[in-house]
């Protein structure tokens, strides 16, 4: 019997929709198949980039703040030579000596009360060479506030030896450096620079970055230790910014540049041929949704176009009985609707499955997640709105024609 | 439901023409001008060899096909200026139809198919669309099949309830296009004295196409259509 709270086209169409069991089973599959495609290379290509722009970003600031590069101004024309005579000057390209960006201090309080910025923090680095014994290596000397530094980059989680905790006299080092020194915690490292200052540190951890060069060379003091290693009293030559969404990096560092005057590079800027292949990845993901989501359009229309053919007496009796045209048209497009709505239910029921089970299956050598997937309600949300428009838009032209049958003609058959 | 009371005439066609594929070689009238008046409460059948345009006179007082030309009055309202629309409130509200191949809706039972036109016109069920419906299922004598899926139904059976469901909104006018074409002698008796018994009591007008000299007898007024032209 009859629903009463069901309006009259929708009891047509989910009866019409029951009737050819088989046929709409077979639509909702396509659909669910289409979704679950859609929902399943989404997650897991966001959660590609995810790991990619994670990965890139555990061991750099969003935006690096740095002093403006020494520039050679030219003579002016005319003041030493003559009037009428052309001064033909060689300009030689200066050599950048390590400077402090100029009132770093006022600079990283402004930058911290700009609402999408975390943490400002500033950093002391230059080039050292590290001694003992016979041996000796060219390193990179960081000088950093570890309560800032560390929110920024994770070092203590890389520490595979040791404690990340750093006193004006400690230093930690890479795994290489420690394996070609052959020290270890506790151990003592002489440290001297190219102006001749000299220093002595304690080994207080060893960490392991994930990659052999910076191993070999990176190298964590405190701040004020490397400012005067460097002969930078007070001074600091970088500032790494975090920002809320590292996607507005770029327009941040933009803002930050406008308002302090000082040269902001964004990571979007460093690295920038990841983020075009980021971009990329993400337009032929789209191409893929779009292809998928035409082909269940067309799949949806062809079903609705056959039960048209199949229905066409009924559409006849009920034109007949007084149903109007707008009636008709509703009960059709409700059908590629319904069909749509329980293909993407079921799609993204199926999609979420096989994440899970991919999630499961592939994994490091360790056993960890090779990466994390992100599973996001609006993505399915997403799938749900766009796949029952698309039904409704697939079922346009059906209904149409199933609205502008000429009763006489659907009769007779 | 149309007061017929108010309308004493209930189908007048002045001068119908109907020709098909009209402007090209191939044009073909069908109805040469024809006039025809039927009064309220009337049981008229309508006879006449295969071909001779019968059918096409019949969805012309149904609003189911436009003549070509002249006018075509059904309940007291003139038609040739209707819209879609109105024309189809006019055949859902004052119309019913039974066609010789029943053509219930098989996704739904046989009371639900009574149900159908009410459903249509007030966009959801109630309880007063349910009685009504049992009423006329009922009053064809398949109270007791009422639950039973279209298709489940003997062609007799079948041919009652889309009487049934043509009575559904109680309309002035009943047309029946050899509704017992595809019976046995038992059961077109039946539909037959189903429809005579609607048109006593309800007095409802009926225009009843029918091959069957002895139930053509039967009505009060022949309508014979020879080659498009209504001969008697």
């Amino acid at each position: 019997m009859f629903k009463t709270w069901l309006p009259f086209e929708w009891i047509v169409s989910i009866r019409f929709l029951r009737e050819g069991r088989l046929q709409t089973l077979f639509i909702i599959a396509g659909v669910a198949l289409g979704v679950a495609v859609i929902v399943f290379m989404s997650a897991l290509m966001t959660g590609l980039q995810m790991n990619f722009i994670r990965r890139v970003l555990s061991a750099q600031g969003h935006i690096q703040l740095l002093p403006p590069k020494e520039v050679t101004r030219p003579l002016r024309l005319g003041v030493y030579a003559p009037p009428g005579e052309v001064e033909a000057a060689i300009v030689q390209v200066p050599l950048q000596r390590l400077k402090s960006i100029d009132q770093w201090q006022a600079v990283a309080q402004q930058i911290r009360a700009m609402p999408q910025v975390i943490v400002v923090s500033p950093l002391a680095g230059g080039s050292a060479l590290v001694m003992r014994g016979v041996a000796s290596r060219a390193i990179t000397v960081a000088g950093i506030d570890p309560a800032l530094y560390y929110r920024i980059v994770t070092l203590p989680d890389k520490i595979v030896n040791g404690k990340a905790e750093l006193t004006g006299s400690d230093i930690l080092i890479g795994t290489e450096l420690a394996t070609d020194l052959g020290v270890s915690v506790g151990d003592k490292l002489r440290l001297t620079t190219a102006s001749g200052a000299d220093t002595t540190l304690t080994i207080v951890g060893i960490f392991d970055l994930g990659n052999k060069a910076a191993n070999e060379r990176s190298t964590f003091v405190a701040l004020r230790t490397a400012q005067s290693l460097l002969a930078l009293p007070g001074g600091v030559t970088s500032l790494d910014v975090t920002v809320r969404d590292v996607y507005t990096a770029e327009t941040v560092a933009q803002r930050i540049t406008a308002a302090t005057g000082v040269q902001a590079d964004s990571w979007i800027k460093t690295n920038a041929e990841l983020f075009t292949a980021i971009a990329a990845q993400s337009t032929s993901n789209n191409a893929i949704r779009f292809f998928v989501g035409l082909s269940v359009a067309f799949g949806i229309a062809s079903v609705l176009a056959v039960v048209v053919v199949q229905k066409s007496r009924e559409i006849g009796i009920l034109r007949a009985m007084g149903i109007s045209q707008g009636q008709v048209m509703r009960v059709f497009l409700l059908q590629g609707g319904l069909m749509a709505l329980a293909g993407s239910v079921a799609g993204s029921a199926l999609g979420a499955g096989v994440l899970a089970l991919w999630q499961r299956s592939a994994r490091s050598a360790d056993g960890t997640p090779l990466f994390a997937l992100v599973l996001e309600p609006s993505l399915f949300i997403e799938a749900l709105v766009l796949a029952t428009v698309t039904g409704l838009i697939a079922a346009l032209a059906p209904a149409r024609r199933a609205a502008r049958l000429d009763p006489v003609v659907a009769i007779r058959g | 439901m149309v007061d017929v009371a108010a309308h004493p005439v209930v189908v007048q066609l002045k001068g119908v023409r109907k020709a098909y594929n009209v402007g090209t070689a191939f044009e073909t009238e069908v109805l040469h001008g024809i006039d025809l008046t039927v009064r309220h409460g009337e049981f008229c059948a309508v006879v006449g060899p295969s071909g001779s345009g019968k059918s096409t006179l019949l969805n012309i007082v149904g609003l189911l096909d436009r003549p070509t030309s002249g006018t075509v009055e059904v309940c007291g309202e003139e038609t040739t200026a209707l819209g879609d629309r109105a024309l189809t409130r006019l055949r859902g509200h004052s119309i019913g139809f039974v066609f010789q191949f029943h053509h219930l809706i098989t996704a739904f039972t046989a009371l639900e198919n009574v149900m159908m036109p009410m459903l249509g016109a007030e966009e959801f069920a109630n309880d007063a669309m349910r009685v009504r419906a049992e009423a006329l299922i009922a009053s064809v004598g398949l109270a007791a099949w009422k639950d039973n899926g279209a298709g489940n139904l003997s062609g007799g059976q079948q041919q009652r309830v889309a009487i049934a469901r043509a009575l559904a909104m109680g309309p002035a006018l009943l047309l029946a296009d050899e509704p017992t074409g595809n019976l046995d002698t038992k059961s077109a008796d039946e539909v037959f004295a189903l429809l005579r018994r609607f048109n006593t009591e309800h007095g409802t007008t009926v225009l009843f196409v029918t091959h069957n000299a002895a139930l053509a007898e039967r009505c009060d007024k022949t309508i014979e259509v020879v080659d498009g032209l209504v001969t008697a």
